[in-house]
């Protein structure tokens, strides 16, 4: 059998879901080629809120990749547009000047977003929100700090504004009508949000018209109707999105608000189908994903010969700010013969609306507290009759009726067909079907096999319950690990929640992420103040109360509770004068041992603590800093002597060693970095089993990273090879931020690397250029107020009250 | 800020610093002839003093990690107590507990047990 040939255009989420049911159903029944106007792969378009805010990648997001494509043998032809359908000789014309033919077409457009006809509207600097190009230009704009204005208070504006802030920047909505997302909220409610947003740092203007865009080669500000002007760098239309139909309009279909479909997702052309936000179906255009996912099942039944119905959908909404819960389901709009129901509770910030019609639920809007949306969601959908809980449905589940059932219990109980995940269009039936039927028992296959909480996460724990109630005891959680006993957070739900909430205090992170003591443990404190000093660097102020008494005093506690000091010697390098101050030290305070450390140091042991400032003042005399001996942070850079002096010395690896040192010293990192730079393969700096090594060859720097050589050894991970020593300490920079960034705090770059893979790490410093240079800036920044001498300040009298008693009693006899 | 206190301690009370010179969830050291006292400030500003040996191997209190009404020593982290002196956790033993207490902002120790061991 011939293959027939089925061209898609568009390559969104819609058309993603229809080619998931093709190759599911009938591998081979289309020879297929996708044309995607965007230069990339499939990704989850309504994860683009969190890319903005930080808190998600691009890579966390996608759905489909390459690979994707070429097992299944679909020409993905990415960054081509189609410019015309011609009908009669069904075949397609892209933008490239090519003409392909089809047996069957999918339309597959989705939606543009409409932009308001202002003067300046196509100045640089004025964005729409709408896809990853979007998200790119305003994280960039982000970068250089300033004011955006924000116009459009619904979901999407409000995501927008939530994430430029996260991103630093000053933030202004501006919406038309008084209250905001008003079509959901009442004013009441709405006032709550704004409130909400407000107490991040936004500012919300209401009943604000955008007059003019104001700028002459690019964007300076807006104008309102009132005269009033607010400068801004960056400007975001968010004010709603419009089917994209052209092309379906030009080639003659039908269409109105959208491109006409019937039941089937067929166009007025039998061979062509259509689905996703282009399409108009029953009078309803839809901007959500659950609706596109159950459009592009009929879709792809319909292409194999096997028409399904759809009759459109009933949708739920969420806000995807963290920290503000808003839930919204069904129709919620003001109409003859429908009742409200309202609860509100000021104090906690909860408000609930039922909208009811006779004696259906026909729409919910819950805030501050979603927990029963889901429940609200199902009523909705499947029409149930409420006269007999209409007393107490507001309260949800719990108190209405003769059903106070305990969670798990409450979603075995749920019908086969209620939704479980909104994102991916997942029923309860499904899940439990792949469960038992697949003998999954972990949430992560289960999100292998249905999708089911894969994207936005928020229906993990009803996932979760349906497989403590499918597979009863045999089902244990993969908890995460919290951090200690002061949370139930795991350490990148901690770091992600402090990026995401701009939480800038452990005392801020505790009260925000609920901590379960008052002021945490001597596990999280120190955990918290790194990961707050790493994420905003010269801004917070570390807490010394925090610190492991190491890093307070800066010098190692020894058994006796006496120190050592350990001074840095540049790549083990040091100088007669830099040995007399240091044995003139020793003799001074009668230092008891001196000691050649396994860093190519001296160390100076059983100093008094009393005796440290004075110690660090002569030794910063003689031009010496701490060697940090004692630091979550970069400790010594080994080397050999290299090609100055060894005959079998390829590069200059003494001064290398020396470079890295200078470059890096003062960093603070999630455990201990050592590096090591041989000069020669023979790798006499012993450069493969540290944190970081470098071997010299011929050719260049042979990069090496996540060897160890304590508990465990471990011969280090070859990282890359590169020409020049300049691009050598650039990518090793790099990779010491994205450890910085990813490590868990205690946890070594070996361990780091294990979990998250050298592949990925690799790809990340060293294949993508920009994300490279965006790390190393990062890193640059930081250091700018890291490389500060603990010892001299402290000779200077910081933290004085660490280095002497607070009294001294009993000099004389006791009356006793 | 280092006080040589002479002649009082036959009294009950011994006036030893202010409050304010503690840091916050941080410790200060009293050194007397009997040995170290570590007096501890909780966020809550309590105050607290015990002999800044821990039961485990005499590790400097003073030293640790303040949360709460606990110490984590600085050797080998076990957690004291700074009301009872007690180990928390599986570990066992006692740092002895010295009475504090605060009048107008200034730190009083009694030392009339300090002697006895």
């Amino acid at each position: 059998m011939t293959r027939q040939k089925l061209i898609v255009v568009g390559n969104g989420m819609a058309a993603g879901r229809v080619l998931e049911h093709l190759f599911e159903e009938a591998p081979d029944a289309f020879d297929v080629t996708v044309f995607n106007a965007e230069p990339r792969v499939n990704y989850n378009r309504i994860m683009l809120s969190p890319v903005l805010s930080g808190e998600k990648a691009y890579e966390d997001i996608l759905i489909h990749d390459d690979a994707w494509y070429a097992e299944r043998g679909v020409t993905l032809v990415k960054g081509v547009a189609i410019g015309a359908v011609n009908r009669e000789t069904k075949t397609v014309r892209a933008t490239d000047g090519t003409v392909h033919g089809y047996d069957k077409l999918l339309i597959a457009t989705g939606s543009n977003p409409v932009i308001i006809p202002l003067p300046g509207k196509d100045l640089p600097g004025v964005v729409t929100y709408r896809d990853l190009d979007d998200v790119e230009k305003m994280i960039a704009a982000a970068n250089a700090g300033g004011r955006a204005v924000v116009i459009g208070g619904g979901l999407l504006g409000l995501e927008a504004a939530a994430g430029l802030k996260a991103q630093g920047m000053d933030v202004t909505v501006l919406h038309l009508m008084p209250t905001l997302m008003e079509r959901q909220l009442d004013p009441a409610a709405g006032y709550l949000l704004q409130r909400a947003i407000e107490a991040r740092g936004i500012e919300v203007v209401c009943k604000a018209n955008t007059h003019a865009i104001l700028g002459e080669t690019r964007v300076e500000g807006v104008r309102l109707d009132d005269g009033r002007e607010i400068a801004a760098s960056l400007v975001v239309m968010a004010v709603g999105i419009r089917p994209n139909m052209g092309l379906a309009k030009a080639a003659g279909l039908d269409v109105n608000r959208g491109v006409l479909v019937d039941d089937a997702m067929r166009t007025s052309d039998p061979d062509i189908y259509a689905v996703g936000e282009c399409v108009e179906h029953r009078g309803a255009c839809y901007g959500l994903v659950a609706p596109l996912y159950e459009m592009a099942k009929v879709a792809a039944q319909g292409l194999l010969g096997a028409p399904g119905t759809y009759t459109g959908s009933v949708t739920a909404t969420k806000l995807k700010v963290t920290g503000i819960d808003l839930f919204s389901a069904g129709d919620f709009a003001d109409a003859k013969g429908r009742e409200e129901i309202v609860l509100r509770d000021a104090a906690r910030g909860v408000y609930k609306r039922l909208v009811l019609e006779g004696n259906r639920l026909v729409g919910a809007v819950l805030y501050g507290d979603t927990a029963d949306g889901t429940w609200f969601f199902d009523m909705v959908r499947s029409g149930t009759d409420i006269s007999d809980l209409r007393e107490m449905l507001i309260f949800g589940p719990a108190f209405s009726g003769a059903t106070p059932l305990d969670p798990t219990a409450a979603v075995a109980a749920l019908p086969d067909d209620a939704p479980i995940c909104g994102c991916n269009g997942v029923c309860k039936g499904r899940i439990v079907t792949a469960i038992t039927a697949k003998g999954l028992s972990s949430l992560d296959e289960v999100r292998t096999h249905t999708k089911a909480s894969a994207s936005c996460g928020s229906c993990t724990p009803l996932v979760e319950k349906l497989l403590t109630a499918t597979l009863g005891d045999a089902y244990a959680a993969a908890a995460v690990q919290p951090m200690c006993k002061c949370t139930d957070l795991g350490h990148d739900e901690v770091r992600r929640l402090i990026v995401a909430k701009s939480l800038k205090s452990i005392p801020a992170v505790m009260q925000e992420l609920q901590w379960k003591t008052s002021c945490g443990c001597a596990k999280c404190r120190p955990a918290l103040n790194y990961y707050l000093l790493c994420e905003w660097p010269g801004d917070y102020v570390d807490d010394q109360q925090s610190r492991f008494i190491n890093e307070r005093v800066h010098a190692n506690i020894q058994k006796d509770g006496t120190y050592s000091v350990v001074p840095r010697m540049w790549g083990g390098l040091t100088t007669p004068d830099e040995l007399r101050a240091i044995a003139d030290v020793a003799d001074k305070f009668k230092i008891p041992t001196v000691k050649v450390t396994g860093g190519q140091r001296i160390d100076l042991l059983g100093v008094k603590k009393e005796d440290l400032p004075a110690v660090w003042a002569d030794l910063g005399r003689a031009g010496m800093i701490s060697g940090a001996a004692y630091a979550k942070g970069l400790r010594t850079v080994k080397t050999c002597v290299g090609s100055e002096w060894c005959r079998f010395g390829t590069q200059d690896s003494t001064g290398l060693g020396v470079k890295l040192e200078k470059a890096m010293w003062g960093s603070w990192t999630p455990a201990k970095v050592k590096l090591g730079v041989s000069g020669c393969p023979r790798n006499c700096a012993e450069a493969t089993c540290k944190d970081i090594g470098v071997v010299c060859v011929d050719t260049g720097y042979e990069i090496h990273f996540a060897g160890a050589a304590g508990m465990h050894v471990k011969g280090t991970e070859v990282l890359t090879l590169v020409a020049s020593e300049a691009e050598c300490i650039e990518i090793i920079m790099a990779l010491t931020q994205l450890y910085r960034e990813q490590g868990r705090y205690l946890e070594r770059i070996y361990k780091w690397a294990d979990r998250v893979s050298v592949a990925t790490i690799r790809s990340q410093v060293v294949d993508d250029v920009p994300k490279r240079a965006a790390l190393l800036q990062r890193f640059l920044l930081s250091q700018a107020t890291a490389q500060v001498d603990p010892w001299a300040e402290r000779v200077k009298g910081f933290e004085a009250h660490e280095f002497s008693p607070m009294a001294e009693v009993g000099k004389m006899e006791a009356a006793e | 800020m280092n006080r040589v206190l002479q002649g009082q301690f036959a009294a009950d009370w011994v006036a030893v610093g202010a409050v304010s010179d503690i840091p916050i969830q941080g410790a200060r050291v009293v050194k007397s002839r009997h040995g170290d006292i570590a007096v501890f400030r909780a966020a809550d500003d309590t105050i607290f003093a015990l002999r800044n040996r821990c039961p485990h191997k005499g590790g400097p209190l003073s030293e640790g990690i303040v949360h709460g009404h606990s110490v984590t020593c600085p050797l080998h982290n076990w957690v004291i107590s700074l009301e009872t002196g007690a180990v928390e956790g599986p570990d066992e033993g006692c740092a002895r507990v010295i009475g504090v207490k605060v009048e107008d902002g200034t730190v009083l120790l009694d030392l009339s047990r300090l002697t006895v061991s």
